[in-house]
């Protein structure tokens, strides 16, 4: 069972009161209507599952009420941050990428 | 029978208090302080079970949570039964009943036994699968036979008198095992002041130092248990736990503790001080750091018959013969890959019975503990093991021969030793199972022979576990593992110094786990590698021949690991043979996953409280009183209890319905509708809101007015429906299903949060504060008007008008809403008036033939209405098109609100999919089946398209037949056509497809 930091509430608190719900960041397009079939399905239904860094929304439901989101890894479900909603992640795949180039650098 | 296999003197046993118990209907004494297991033994009982699939005689082998063999039924009464039992772990009480889970019809003369036999050659890994693949319909027969023969255990059949509970805790340090590191640990974090939980699965703690030959200190090591228990006690922040199992370790150090508070009492908890006892309960423990003290498992040897009883781990006979003053039999012989395991020959010389030889497969083995031995002149015979046991219910001899290990062969000639215990010990494996239940899979130590954890955060193993295994090595592991666990949980810690252990040498240990044979596998006589599921060298030998390579695909195929005990003693000689015939190393045959959980819990400590009342909360309206007085029957919706029916006297359901519907339609009724979801909604941008939650438009609703609205999610399908009405300009009161209420307010916030932070609205449920009832029928006006203060007529309080008024003195908000077609009124008072209003209708509406109707009622109501409930007309793929609401689309609304866009899909717009329409069985008393499948050709071959289903069916009194509503592809296009229902039982009815509205099309009766 997930040990969750709610920035919200800014504590640690148990899994039970939260709820999962799916993948951040995915944006509803802002034109709907001008949108084609594909991207309209794409962001209807097409979710990444990656193995590895996973950037995913909670629910606060049994607590604060507020959404908000979770970096975590889903080979070893370590946490490594959690953000609110509309604010942009700390940690990438990206970020991490750069940090053991950096450190192969240094070696 | 009396205690033949006692000693006279020593073990950890109180023979001042003699117990008396049950195994397999015969009755035996033992000690306070024995195990059912050392108890057996004690008696001479050698045959505890029955194999598993080849039904041979088995043993004990082990002395603790490890062991495959000797599992039992427990129980004196059915309601105490308890199947699974380690009788290894189980502490003996007075007037204890056990018998044997396998053995039909008895573990001395088992008819399985005969198939067993014949199962050398017939029944080799897959066997079931071979054997019984076909014909598929005999399955439940085989399955039945197959179960009666391997018996398995059972549950009771009777309730469980017990009680269980579940508690919550937080500590610094968790440590689990109090052996020597363990305790070690537990003291060092506990004298920093860190808040520590230390827990151990056995009746005592001390782990090894209970049966310990070695002292600290200068003293028996018992004493330093003895002491440190004592000042763990005293610490205010400690928690010890005894007979208590860490049986799951989840993620970010969530550990479930399952201690067993009365299981060592009685089968059923004993009362104690007048009050009834909580049997097992669950501890839920958040650890900031977990030393994991979890100590080894020695690995026997695996040798032909080495399943007969008599055959044990060299280590359970020192347990045995220290701990619990009891011997295995008169006369050992011990086979070996090390050092440590000398002790069982030194325990058993030491209580004067005869050590035939000790059998070194070392050429030249030289550590203290062989040197203790050659001062007994005791035999040992280097460079050789056992390579098989002879014997049938009990060990007879022992065949002893000269070993290649690297060739893998027997040199030269055998002799055969005659002995009655074999002790085997091939070396010993960390006890990983809780560094892996979160996936981390665990690293192979050549220079330990075993697998050591793989690393999880937060969490320290010690000791055993660790791969440091002489005593002064674990104490000094266990104080500086605790230290650090209480520093890196932020608490200052001072060193200590450990206590002094006089050193022990041991020899290097050999690699051996299958020990040859004068025979190939194939056709030596079989060498147990998992015995609690019959797994043998040979079986794994044949998996791997088949091409079942990887350790994963051996372990499915032979069953290796998959009894109970999870393969604790076999999996490790499993993986080593798979990688001898495969020609690989040990860490790349890989290894396998372990579970929670480490030993069989039961469902009651699972369970803890949550059962009957509390499995799940039930939820009741302001007027269930009334409703239970007036003898209603009820229905779960979700958690609700809602009144189904209210039935007279000995009225049937069907009677009731029929009765309640007609005085709806004639008269007036009454609905208890105080369950519906409802959600308060304000700001300035609570209409705006609306147009984007709602497929319809809200712009125009005027302060007074209510409108029905439907929710779609953004891909088109409908999720919700309700009325929501317009009590000022930034104010509205939205009722939701029932079952939707918590998901509506969720994904209002969900909208609300990331999508539309810009809009100034809040949500409250208020489902709760609002008790609801809907009054409906030709009388509801003249009925309400009798108790209210504002003008009830047609003109001035209008279909789909809102108005806030008293009711029986109340102030109430009225909704003058239909969900039955019926000229209707749903009256809203503050749920604690409830009572007093609804009691004021009924004194008023006897005149009125007022009439309390149930969900049964408004469902067949709706139903000839045509009006659609959710999750009973959709599922998810329906759209508002599908159910010809299009009335309901706002298409011209500007905001593209949630759902519209996918309405416009190809797949959304097909004009074959399913429709809603109604059904008008041909024989006008049927009522089809509700789920049923339609068809569109009277003939029916299989396969053949279905094309629809029946969503909901009903026996209308109004219109005096049975009617459905269904769901049918182009539906639409198809009224006026007939379609075929068939059915399980072979016939086929038929249906005209109608319009879904039966009753009032106009809908002139709710505008009256
Ligand atoms: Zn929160």
């Amino acid at each position: 069972m997930l040990h969750i930091y709610c920035p919200h509430c800014d504590e640690h608190r148990e899994e039970e009161e939260f709820r999962p719900k799916g993948e951040a960041h995915i944006a509803r397009p802002t034109e709907p209507e001008k949108t084609s079939d594909e991207d309209w399905g794409n962001y209807l239904f097409f979710r990444k599952n990656p193995r590895g860094l996973h950037h995913e929304q909670w629910f606060h439901a049994a607590g604060c009420r507020k959404f908000f989101n979770v970096t975590r890894d889903t080979v070893t479900y370590e946490i490594l941050e959690t953000y609110k909603v509309g604010q942009q992640p700390a940690v990438t795949a990206e970020s991490r990428k750069r940090q053991a180039s950096d450190q192969g650098a240094a070696k | 029978m009396s205690q033949r296999n006692r000693l006279g003197a020593g073990g950890r046993i109180d023979r001042k208090r003699p117990l008396r118990f049950t195994f397999n209907g015969v009755s035996y004494q033992g000690y306070a302080g024995d195990t059912l297991a050392s108890a057996l033994m004690a008696n001479g009982v050698d045959v505890l079970n029955r194999s598993f699939k080849y039904a041979r005689p088995r043993g004990l082998v082990t002395a603790g949570a490890d062991e495959p063999n000797a599992i039992v039924q427990l129980g004196a009464s059915e309601a105490g039964q308890v199947p699974n039992v380690r009788a290894t772990q189980q502490a003996l009480y007075e007037g204890l009943v056990a018998k044997s889970t396998n053995g039909w019809p008895n573990v001395d003369r088992d008819l399985m036994g005969v198939i067993g036999k014949l199962g050398g050659q017939f029944m080799p890994p897959g066997f079931y699968y071979k054997t019984f693949m076909s014909p598929a319909s005999a399955w439940p027969k085989y399955e039945q036979y197959i179960r009666k023969a391997a018996g398995l255990g059972r549950s009771p059949i009777e309730n469980d008198p017990d009680i269980y509970d579940h508690m919550n805790h937080h500590c610094d340090v968790l440590v689990v095992g109090a052996g020597p590191a363990g305790l070690a640990a537990a003291l060092a974090a506990g004298r920093s002041g860190a808040r520590v939980i230390v827990c151990d699965e056995q009746e005592e703690m001390g782990g090894s130092l209970l049966d310990s030959r070695e002292q600290i200190d200068g003293k028996p090591a018992t004493e330093w248990v003895a002491a440190v228990l004592a000042e763990l006690a005293a610490l205010p922040d400690v928690l010890v736990l005894p007979r208590t199992t860490a049986n799951g370790y989840h993620d970010h150090n969530f550990v479930t503790l399952h201690q067993r508070r009365t299981e060592h009492l009685a089968d059923v908890a004993p009362a104690a001080d007048g009050r009834r006892q909580v049997r097992a309960r669950m501890h839920k423990v958040r650890a900031g750091r977990v030393v994991l003290a979890t100590g080894t498992h020695e690995r026997p040897l695996v040798y032909a018959r080495n399943d007969v009883p008599g055959n044990l781990v060299a280590g359970a006979v020192s347990t045995y013969i220290r701990r619990f003053g009891v011997i295995p039999g008169q006369r050992l012989v011990l086979s070996t890959s090390n050092d440590h395991a000398y002790r069982a020959a030194l325990d058993w010389h030491d209580a004067g019975r005869e050590v035939v030889a000790i059998v070194d497969a070392r050429e030249r083995p030289d550590g203290d503990l062989v040197a203790a031995a050659r001062s007994r002149n005791i035999r040992i015979i280097t460079g050789s093991a056992v390579i098989e046991a002879l014997g049938k219910k009990r060990v007879s001899a022992a065949i002893v021969g000269a070993i290649d290990i690297d060739g893998f062969s027997v040199k030269g000639s055998t002799q055969e030793l005659a002995c009655d215990t074999i002790a085997s010990s091939g070396g010993y494996s960390p006890v990983v199972h809780l560094a892996a239940h979160t996936g981390r899979r665990p690293v192979w130590r050549e220079d330990i022979l075993g697998f050591v954890s793989g690393g999880v955060p937060g969490q320290i193993p010690a000791g055993g576990v660790a791969g440091r295994w002489s005593l002064a090595d674990a104490l000094g592991d266990g104080f500086e593992s605790g230290a650090r666990a209480a520093a890196e949980a932020g608490l200052s810690t001072r060193s200590f110094t450990p206590p002094t252990v006089a050193p022990v040498r041991e020899g290097k240990p050999v690699a051996l786990y299958q020990v040859p044979h004068t025979k190939p596998t194939m056709r030596a006589p079989k060498q147990f590698v998992d015995q609690q599921n019959d797994v043998t060298a040979a079986g794994i030998e044949l998996a791997t021949r088949e091409g079942f390579e990887s350790i994963e695909h051996v372990k499915r195929y032979t069953g290796l690991g998959f009894g109970t005990d999870q393969g604790k003693l076999g999996n490790i000689n499993g993986m080593a043979i798979a990688a001898r015939v495969t020609g690989q190393t040990i860490p790349d045959t890989g290894t396998t996953v372990f579970r929670p959980n480490y030993t069989p819990i039961t469902f009651g400590a699972i369970a803890g409280r949550h059962c009957d009342e509390f499995f799940d909360p039930r939820r009741y309206t302001a007027l269930q009183g009334w409703h239970v007085e007036r003898g209603a029957k009820f229905e779960e919706v979700g958690q609700w209890m809602r009144p189904w029916y209210f039935p007279q006297g000995k009225e049937s359901m069907h009677d009731a319905v029929q009765r309640e519907c007609s005085a709806v339609r004639e008269r007036v009724g009454i609905l208890d509708a105080s369950t519906l979801g409802k959600i308060e909604i304000q700001g300035k941008d609570a209409r705006e809101f609306l147009n984007r939650l709602y497929t319809n438009a809200w712009t125009k609703l005027e302060p007074g007015k209510c409108r029905y609205g439907l929710m779609c999610k953004d891909d088109g399908m409908v999720m919700d429906d309700g009325v929501t009405a317009c009590l000022a300009e930034n104010h509205f009161h939205m009722t939701t299903t029932t079952g939707g209420a918590a998901g509506v307010l969720d994904w209002m916030e969900l909208w609300h949060q990331t999508e539309w932070p810009e809009l100034e609205v809040y949500f409250n449920s208020t489902t709760d504060h609002w008790a609801a009832m809907t009054i409906t029928g030709p009388n509801a006006r003249k009925l309400l008007a009798e108790l209210t203060d504002i003008d009830m007529s047609n003109e001035a309080f209008a279909y789909m008008d809102c108005r806030e008024a008293k009711v029986a003195g109340v102030p109430a908000r009225i909704f003058r809403i239909s969900f039955t077609g019926e000229l209707s009124f749903e009256v809203n008072v503050q749920a604690n008036y409830a009572m007093h209003v609804w009691k004021a209708l009924f004194e008023q509406g006897d005149k009125h033939g007022l009439t309390p109707y149930g969900t049964e009622t408004m469902h067949v109501l709706r139903a000839e209405k045509g009006f659609i409930i959710i999750g009973q007309e959709t599922d998810g793929s329906v759209t508002p098109e599908d159910l010809g609401m299009q009335w309901c689309v706002g298409y011209k609304k500007p905001y593209s609100w949630i759902g519209r866009r996918a309405l416009s899909r190809p797949d959304t717009k097909r004009s074959d999919r399913k429709q809603l329409v109604g059904l008008k069985p041909l024989d006008p008393q049927l009522v089809l089946q509700e789920g049923a499948q339609i068809v569109l050709e009277k003939e029916i071959r299989i396969p053949m398209p279905m094309v629809g289903h029946v969503t909901s069916s009903y026996f209308s009194p109004t219109l005096g037949h049975g009617f459905a509503l269904a769901l049918l592809k182009g539906g639409s296009q198809r009224i006026g056509q007939t379609v075929f229902l068939p059915m399980a039982d072979g016939k086929v009815h038929a249906a005209e497809v109608v319009s879904p509205v039966f009753y009032d099309p106009q809908g002139a009766r709710q505008h009256v």
